[in-house]
């Protein structure tokens, strides 16, 4: 196969209506401002951890929106809790209150 | 003569109290981890000893430290106590030196008045001793009318809020603030039936309560003076109170350098045990007086933790800005405890942080690592090192392609083993430069640095060596005259005890206006704290506009401070006031000496342009 430095993307379809948003409920239960992210991108530009890896908060909210929870359970662990993304956050989003309520909810969903 | 029934209240009280005092002191120290015994043994006959006695002396019945932060207040608590003392004290002395006996039941000396009336066998001491209890009972009174106005009305006393207390409290209070006015009244009966006492209890009992049936009262008084007592040592071991004997213990153990560790020991139980619940911390802490969260503080979290377990809100809920460490009148490692009880709730893994790889940099004199904070704000990190570059300093920035976070943030919030992930990588990196020294913009990482690396070689925060570079005269300032204000970050002037350096940095262009009552040790937190993730972006820049308005005086609008985070927030948080790192106002101020080679950098820029 020729190199072209990237490659196709994997197909992900998601069936919104299956989707597993027990932890989009959990958190927003919890903070409400998991709700206000606009998914801008800010807390990713500014993002310790995405210097080195394609870690972003954005990204961990995309997946919990989209109910991919194990995939935002094993991501949120990668979060370094520096805290930028909060200081730099248009919507006030509690970022690392969320990253510790994920932690948190990755010892209690687990069976 | 026979058994005075209406003592047995005190006697068994007091034989409960001392019995559970010597069992749990003994059950304390035979717990201390061998090293901590082996300490103590070592320097038990030491002036260590001394000092302790005295501090426990100055501390436990003067209340020094609490009278230096709030007059009154202190009074209330040196009445209190130091009077109470020199009751007993007295008392005994009195009593044994009545031509009787020098041994005497423990009763005897407590209700002295009840069994002699006729003290002239005290000859010349008489007029003394009933003056001094007299004198030192009206001091008890004092402070129990402060206490009692302080519980209604607390702003009197100078404090906002008082602790709100667990039955067991405020029965053990009710029975303490019963005993003293029970005494005067027992002792004012007595002087108004046998005309004892002195210039208090004669005059009450003489010319205020005389037309009373003093004849029936006269055994019911000295009954409800001793269950008040018994009630109270009773309540004492399981209530607040038990501060009282476990200070001194704390005090002696302190004092041979007994400390908190990195987890909860018998020596944390001691400490819980010394909370006095007085609620100083209370005040001291800027959730109660900004955001008005005034049930998560130390005397609340040590009570839980005393009792029980504090529950995940009164454990997350502080900003661990060590306002409360410095204002403890007991010296209670208070952070350093709750720091311990959230270790117990790990989250993180421990090889989550595998992603990070080590940049190698060049080697270099000073390295420097601007931290995450300092990426955030990138002109501090500029200025950092214009002013390293005007003053030819050989340095190599480590940090210059991401920073690996210094560990601080994780290891506030608990999660001690994926803290030490980032500090092993951040110590290799840090050591293979094989620097002199490490210099760092943020306070943060400097505190982490200091306390939790094992580095080979010292570190410096930006503040403290630009300082130094101006005392060697490799960089002069210009003096403006103007004003300047100085807000002191937590890490770096409770956390490290660097207050003085910045200062001398800025009063080379600048005059310091200082508020007398947030500066140094004392300074406010900015709010930004990373030792807290439950409360708002908006609750935060709430604690800093505070934080800013408590310092600005309405004309200079200037501020410097040393902490990126700090000028973040800060500077966030309010439009009056301009915030600026302390390296970016120096670097406004410098007088630049090299300009040579500024001039042959011109045409060399202006070609690019061009």
């Amino acid at each position: 196969m020729i190199d072209f430095g990237y490659t196709p993307m994997p197909i992900t379809v998601h069936n919104m209506d299956k989707a597993d948003l027990s932890l989009a409920k959990w958190l927003a239960e919890r903070d409400e401002t998991f709700n206000h992210c606009i998914s801008c991108g800010s807390c990713a530009a500014t993002c310790t951890a995405g210097k080195f890896t394609d870690f972003s908060f954005r990204e961990l909210t995309h997946s919990i929106r989209r109910g991919e929870i194990s995939k935002a359970f094993s991501e949120s662990e990668k979060c370094m809790l520096c805290g930028k993304c909060i200081l730099v956050c248009p919507r006030n989003v509690n970022t690392r209150n969320i990253v510790m309520l994920i932690r948190k909810a990755n010892q209690i969903f687990k069976p | 003569m026979r058994y005075p029934t209406f003592t047995l209240p005190f006697t068994i009280g007091l034989s409960f109290v001392l019995l559970y005092i010597l069992v749990i002191w003994t059950i304390w120290i035979v717990r201390l981890s061998r090293r901590e015994q082996k300490i103590v043994w070592k320097r038990l006959f030491t002036l260590r000893t001394i000092k302790a006695i005295w501090e426990s002396f100055r501390e436990g019945l003067l209340h020094h430290n609490i009278y230096k932060k709030n007059a009154v207040l202190g009074f209330m608590h040196m009445g209190l106590a130091f009077g109470w003392f020199m009751l007993i004290v007295l008392g005994n002395f009195e009593a044994r030196l009545y031509p009787h006996g020098v041994i005497n039941p423990p009763y005897y000396p407590i209700f002295f008045e009840f069994f002699r009336h006729d003290l002239t066998p005290l000859h010349e001491y008489e007029e003394i001793f009933t003056f001094l209890m007299d004198f030192f009972l009206l001091l008890v009174m004092t402070s129990i009318g402060l206490a009692f106005f302080k519980r209604f009305r607390s702003r009197a006393l100078g404090m906002r809020r008082t602790t709100k207390h667990i039955l067991i409290d405020r029965v053990a209070i009710t029975a303490l603030w019963f005993i003293f006015p029970l005494r005067l009244f027992a002792e004012s009966v007595t002087a108004g039936l046998y005309n004892t006492g002195h210039f208090f209890t004669n005059f009450l009992g003489q010319w205020v309560i005389y037309n009373l049936p003093l004849d029936y009262l006269y055994y019911p008084a000295w009954w409800a003076y001793s269950i008040s007592l018994g009630v109270f040592f009773i309540a004492l071991p399981f209530s607040r109170y038990m501060h009282i004997p476990t200070e001194i213990l704390l005090i002696f153990l302190r004092k041979y350098g007994v400390k908190e560790k990195n987890n909860h020991s018998t020596f944390t139980t001691i400490e819980l045990n010394a909370c006095s619940r007085c609620g100083i911390c209370i005040d001291a802490c800027q959730l109660s007086t900004t955001l008005n969260i005034s049930d998560t503080q130390p005397a609340y979290f040590l009570r839980d933790l005393r009792y029980s377990k504090p529950n995940e809100r009164l454990r997350e809920t502080c900003m661990l800005c060590m306002r409360c460490l410095d204002a403890c009148p007991v010296g209670i490692e208070v952070t350093q405890i709750r720091k311990n009880e959230r270790n117990e709730f790990p989250l993180f893994g421990t090889s989550n942080y595998d992603y990070l790889s080590e940049h190698k940099y060049p080697k270099a004199k000073v390295a420097y690592f601007a931290g995450c904070m300092g990426h955030l704000t990138p002109s501090v990190i500029k200025s950092t090192l214009a002013l390293f570059d005007e003053a030819g300093v050989d340095y190599t920035f480590i940090d210059k392609d991401g920073s690996i976070c210094c560990g601080r943030p994780l290891q506030q919030n608990g999660q001690v083993d994926a803290a030490k992930q980032l500090i092993d990588k951040n110590n290799t990196i840090i050591n293979e430069t094989n620097a002199d020294i490490l210099v760092t913009s943020c306070p943060i990482c400097a505190s982490e640095f200091k306390h939790n690396y094992r580095l080979n070689m010292p570190v410096l925060h930006h503040s403290q060596f630009l300082n130094d570079l101006a005392k060697q005269h490799k960089l002069t300032f210009k003096n403006t005259g103007e004003k300047i204000i100085y807000h002191d970050p937590c890490e770096l002037s409770r956390g490290l005890g660097i207050t003085k350096e910045p200062r001398e940095l800025l009063k080379n262009s600048f005059i310091l206006e200082e508020n007398k009552k947030n500066t140094g040790e004392k300074s406010l937190c900015c709010g930004g704290s990373l030792g807290i993730t439950n409360i708002s972006l908006p609750q935060k820049m709430a604690i800093a506009s505070d934080a800013v308005f408590q310092l600005y005086d309405g004309k200079n609008n200037l501020l410097a401070t040393a902490c990126p985070m700090c000028k973040k927030t800060l500077a966030m948080a309010q439009e009056t006031v301009k915030v600026l790192d302390i390296a970016e106002v120096m670097l406004n101020n410098l007088e630049p000496k090299k300009k040579k080679v500024q001039s042959q950098k011109e045409p060399a820029e202006a070609e690019i342009l061009s």
